[in-house]
């Protein structure tokens, strides 16, 4: 009877998989966070770990394929259930007063998408260094790595695109003040003692992770790190 | 007490309904809210207007008939609690209550505040039982129950299918209703030879019915005059995923 | 012409006349119960389980309810528990234990062998509920736990918190949907039926209206179950449901069936006191509260108005303690209602009105600490807290006695058939099990023996002979009835005077339960006699029923009830005037012990009154049919809780 396609089709189904795709997504940004954070620890902590990661050919490749693929699912599915939950309620309320509801859980949607706005900016700004007339000129360091250090300093030295990282940041921490726990309960991992205590910790993991990003360029723009090469 | 209403008035399905304004005068605070709008309706009875449709029957919180939106909260501020169960000492004097209908695609208006959740039976109807006929149970006591799933079961079961779960989320979604009777059953040893088929089927009819989807907002469990927890989505969720695993990978 | 009443009681031993009849009942084939169509009005614990297991039986089965979901019948209001035999605690309980307190809690006015039955299916019911996965509370062992109740001395109630109506009105109701789903059971939510369609003298259909539409329709089927519950609303003030009406049963009073010891209605002691005008109904604490609570009054009247924690124990009057040593605050239901009115008569009650008396927790919290008494009953001070605003932990909680079930409902035999050929009546519609007082946790007890073990037992004994015999409802019967409905709905709606539904529902239930309800007296119910005819010519001209027929109307649903309601008050009083003793919950002033207990009169009155609808009115007084009871296992004693 249910087998796959009911699976997928169902609404369970489909937040089942807003779930999983979330969790990987969010094991991305905490790999992600702690490979930039060695940006603390000098220019050749993260050089070497950019040049580990381009030697990791098509590792990287499939490890990219499947966050690519993860996003478009996480997305289309979302979007799906949006859709859905916009068509059951065809007559709204005059006056709506939530009590639990809270405004992170009910903008996931725009969160989101502003996030992936975000993601986009930021994969053509770092991957693609687009954006900064800096980039071309950028020379590898002195073990022939290509010199990520200096990129990201160059790059978050232009206040608005600092600026636009921290509201990308926030979006994306508003995103995940909800949607950390709410994996756990759309997975069914958790019971009526649990949850508080998952909402609890989603808050600060998320903050955390706020923290830990926004710091770079927070640090860059504080003068606290300079480029390895000057341009 | 003295309260100005803002009222959904819809003559029937078809009709296009719109708010209406009435005052209640000479309110006791220990009025209920419903009585206050008998109140009402006895006055504009007297004045020769229809009196607001509104369902309501034990008005002891338990029948699950009363259905109101007040002040933009399903069955009104004080949780938890059905609407019947709300007093006028619970307003301050002299302020406008806004009274609406749950309002979900699955729970078409039937007049006024008046509105049909048959869908919530159907969901029922669809495998929110355990096929036992009279005559062939067995003795009550050869089957033991952990206290501890016996008690999660009546947490469960103690809903009362009021339809604020679906009335108050912000999607419409009626995950509560339908994870509080799963649960209530797939707790119990009699409720396992039809736990795969039961989640399966309940859930298939809920979507089928309109209702939106689970996006864990909790604003159900907030509104939940039994306190259903949230939790019990889990469960049906982990219930859904057992199921479906079950039968893609078979025995 | 009705002849004499006949109960068809089966030949032999008491506990083995349900077997008897069970072996010699006749049967309906299983290819031939598709062929009958079983219309069930109601859909309760006694309803909602005949429908779902005569669907199941294979029956084509039609329910009505008025409310929107079979899951919101009254019968979910419940709170107590259920009563069994099953001796789980090892006490000493029996079946026959089982019987005789509930026959003797009925202060024997009920048929002896209705009980017995009642009591012998009692277990099965426990078993029944159990596999459809009612969360009954268990033991840590995982066993079902008991709890004892008023007029016991063993535990035998099976309970699910406070909530033992709700969980087994949804495993009826479950059970229902699984026939909805099926097929086997068709469901009308939202229609009420009223009135019955007797065919050659055989109840054989309904006329319903659609409360949604306001579509009036008639069904036709082979045989006729109401199940439609009590009339303890005609005292508009109770703790019923708003929608609970007499409209199903009192129209088939007027089509001939016999209505039964009308007179017999329950006060419940423990209510929450009527705080003004504006209330619509009443809400019940349960009978578990006496448990731990002691009740009290202020002895001098002119300490009533002081707060409670004011009044030193010298100064309060423990009145049940004082009167019944033994069962103290446990006193049953119909005695303990009745010292309250009689304190409160004396001017010594407290509260609004002077209608209250104290249920005091202050010893049990000290005595067992205030956490211990959250957990027994944390879910009932909550709801006294919602409703008065009071903390009882802190301070007394007041309480009334309130109408609450009525014993009395419409005649049938041992097949629960009414006197009407193929018009069954079940549950609290009917008037057989509980004589004229129902012990806690029996209610439950019998709507669901009703629907689940006996109604499907005996319904064959008058299907077997009808095959086939089902009219259509084109037949010139079911239009003359069908257009007394309709001119009866217009009639409603065609007074259009200036009074409102509420005005004259709230006179008639003041003047009934000033008159006739914890105690009665002869000149009280002829003066309520002379004035319920009054009331009624009054409201068939000056009602003011808004809105039209062919919508929903939920101002011409209340005033077909009412209109009722004012018929059948009368009835009530003539039966209460007739019954010239006391027993139960009947109390009549002329007759009581010298210490004011009620004084029973078995030499005239050990025998159910059966009224027969000859016209409203004074001068077409009902009919008196009287089934004498007998008892043959029960010595018949005066009651003594002393």
């Amino acid at each position: 009877m249910t087998n796959f396609p009911g699976f997928y089709r169902s609404s369970i189904g489909k937040k089942m998989i807003v779930a999983l795709t979330g969790v990987i997504l969010m094991l991305f940004v905490i790999g992600h966070l702690l490979g930039n954070l060695q940006i603390f620890l000098g220019p050749r902590w993260v050089n070497d770990y950019a040049q580990h990661l381009r030697d990791l050919g098509p590792l990287l490749w499939a490890v990219r394929i499947t966050l690519l693929i993860a996003v478009f699912l996480h997305i289309y599915f979302t979007v799906s259930l949006a859709l859905d939950n916009r068509r059951a309620r065809p007559q709204g309320y005059e006056k709506r007063n939530y009590i639990k509801a809270s405004y992170a859980s009910r903008h996931m949607v725009v969160s989101g998408l502003v996030v992936l706005a975000f993601v986009v900016f930021h994969l053509l700004h770092f991957t693609g260094r687009k954006f900064n007339a800096r980039f071309p000129m950028l020379k590898n360091d002195p073990l022939n790595h290509y010199d990520v250090y200096s990129m990201m300093v160059y790059g978050f030295q232009n206040v608005y695109v600092s600026a636009f990282y921290i509201i990308g940041l926030f979006l994306l921490t508003l995103h995940l003040t909800h949607g950390t726990s709410s994996f756990f309960q759309s997975l069914g991992l958790n019971d009526k003692k649990l949850t508080p205590q998952l909402a609890f910790g989603a808050r600060v993991f998320a903050w955390l992770l706020f923290i830990g990003y926004t710091a770079i360029p927070v640090a860059v723009l504080l003068g606290l790190i300079h480029p390895a090469q000057q341009l | 007490m003295n309260f100005q209403l803002n009222v959904w008035r819809q003559a029937n399905a078809k009709s296009k309904g719109k708010f209406a304004t009435y005052e209640a005068r000479n309110i006791a605070p220990d009025t209920s809210f419903l009585e206050m709008l008998d109140i009402v309706n006895d006055e504009l009875t007297e004045r020769s207007e229809a009196p607001i449709a509104f369902d309501s029957d034990c008005r002891e919180g338990i029948c699950g008939a009363c259905a109101l939106t007040i002040n933009g909260q399903a069955h009104g501020p004080k949780h938890p609690a059905a609407a019947c169960q709300l007093y006028m000492r619970s307003f301050d004097d002299g302020k406008t209550i806004t009274v609406e209908p749950f309002r979900a695609k699955p729970f078409p208006l039937v007049r006024d505040l008046v509105i049909d959740r048959s869908a919530l039976d159907r969901i029922v109807q669809a495998g929110g039982f355990i096929a036992a006929r009279a005559g062939s149970a067995p003795e009550a006591n050869s089957i033991p129950v952990p206290k501890h799933n016996a008690d999660l079961a009546i947490e469960a079961a103690a809903c009362i299918g009021c339809g604020a779960c679906a009335a108050a989320c912000p999607n419409a979604s009626a995950m509560l209703f339908t994870a509080a009777k799963v649960s209530h059953l797939a707790f119990l040893p009699q409720g396992a030879p039809e736990r795969t088929l039961r989640v399966t089927k309940m859930v298939r009819q809920m979507d089928a019915e309109g209702f939106g989807n689970c996006t864990n907002t909790y604003e159900c469990e907030a509104v939940c005059p039994a306190e259903i927890s949230a939790s019990f989505i889990a469960k049906l969720n982990r219930e859904y995923a057992r199921a479906v695993l079950q039968r893609s990978v078979g025995e | 012409m009705i002849g004499k009443l006949e109960g068809k009681v089966p030949p032999g031993p008491l506990e083995q006349k349900w077997r008897n009849h069970k072996n010699n009942s006749r049967l309906v084939s299983p290819n031939n119960r598709r062929k009958f169509e079983i219309i069930v009005v109601g859909s309760g614990l006694a309803g909602g389980s005949a429908a779902a297991t005569l669907g199941e039986l294979g029956y084509r089965v039609k329910c009505f309810c008025y409310q929107d979901s079979p899951r919101r019948a009254h019968s979910i209001a419940a709170q107590g528990g259920i009563n069994a035999a099953k001796n789980y605690q090892n006490d000493g309980d029996s079946v026959f234990r089982l019987f005789y307190d509930t026959i003797k809690g009925g202060d024997f006015r009920s048929r002896e062998a209705n009980v017995y039955r009642l009591a012998e299916v009692s277990n099965l019911i426990i078993d029944q509920c159990t596999e459809q996965g009612v969360p009954f509370a268990r033991e840590y062992g995982g066993l079902l736990a008991n709890r004892s109740f008023g007029g016991a001395q063993v535990s035998r109630t099976f309970y699910a918190r406070g909530q033992t109506g709700q969980q087994l009105l949804l495993g009826a109701y479950q059970a229902l949907c699984r026939q909805i789903a099926l097929g086997t059971v068709k469901m009308f939510p939202q229609t009420e039926m009223l009135d019955l369609v007797l065919v050659d003298g055989h109840a054989k259909g309904v006329i319903t209206r659609n409360l949604c539409t306001g579509q009036i329709q008639a069904f036709a089927g082979d045989a006729v179950v109401l199940a439609t519950g009590g009339y303890g609303n005609v005292f508009f003030l109770s703790t019923n449901a708003r929608g609970c009406n007499v409209t199903a049963t009192y129209r088939a009073y007027k089509r001939g069936a016999l209505f039964g010891n009308p007179c017999f209605t329950q006060i419940h002691p423990t209510c929450i006191p009527v705080t003004g005008h504006h209330q619509s109904k009443l809400t019940l604490m349960s009978e578990s509260l006496r448990n731990d609570g002691r009740v009290w009054v202020p002895k001098r009247t002119e300490d009533c108005a002081k707060p409670p924690n004011e009044i030193p124990d010298a100064d309060r009057d423990y009145y049940l303690e004082r009167k019944y040593p033994s069962f103290g605050n446990l006193a049953p239901r119909d005695i303990a209602s009745r010292a309250a009115k009689e304190v409160c008569d004396e001017g010594r009650g407290v509260g609004p009105g002077g209608r209250g008396v104290y249920l005091d927790f202050a010893d049990a919290i000290s005595r067992l600490n205030e956490d211990t008494i959250r957990e027994r009953y944390g879910n009932l001070f909550d709801i006294y807290q919602k409703i008065t605003a009071e903390d009882a932990y802190k301070t007394p909680m007041r309480i009334y006695p309130a109408v609450h079930y009525t014993m009395g409902g419409l005649w049938v035999d041992y097949n629960l058939m009414s006197n009407i050929p193929g018009l069954h009546v079940i549950g609290e519609a009917n008037f057989s099990d509980h004589g004229a007082n129902r012990l806690g946790a029996s209610a439950l007890m019998q709507g669901l023996a009703d629907g689940y073990f006996v109604l499907p037992y005996t319904l064959p004994n008058y299907l077997a002979g009808q095959i086939g015999k089902r009219p259509s409802t084109d037949h010139e019967e079911f239009k003359l009835v069908e257009s007394e409905v309709r001119a009866r709905v217009k009639k409603l709606l065609e007074v259009n005077g200036e009074r409102t539904l509420t005005s004259f529902h709230r006179e008639l239930g003041l003047l009934l339960w000033d008159k006739c309800g914890m105690a009665r007296n002869a000149t009280g119910l002829r003066e309520a006699l002379e004035k319920i005819p009054d009331l009624r010519d009054e409201f068939w001209k000056k009602v003011r029923v808004p809105g039209e027929g062919e919508s929903y109307n939920q101002s011409l649903e209340r005033a077909g009830r009412i209109a009722d309601f004012l018929e059948f008050a009368e009835l009530m009083c003539i039966d209460a005037l007739e019954r010239d003793e006391s027993c139960g919950g009947h109390f009549r002033e002329e007759h009581q012990t010298p210490d004011g207990e009620a004084q029973r009169d078995d030499e005239n009155f050990a025998a159910v009154f059966a009224w027969e609808f000859q016209g409203n009115g004074k001068v077409e007084r009902p009919k008196l049919h009287r089934e004498p009871l007998h008892f043959e296992a029960v010595h018949l004693t005066q009651r003594s809780y002393k």
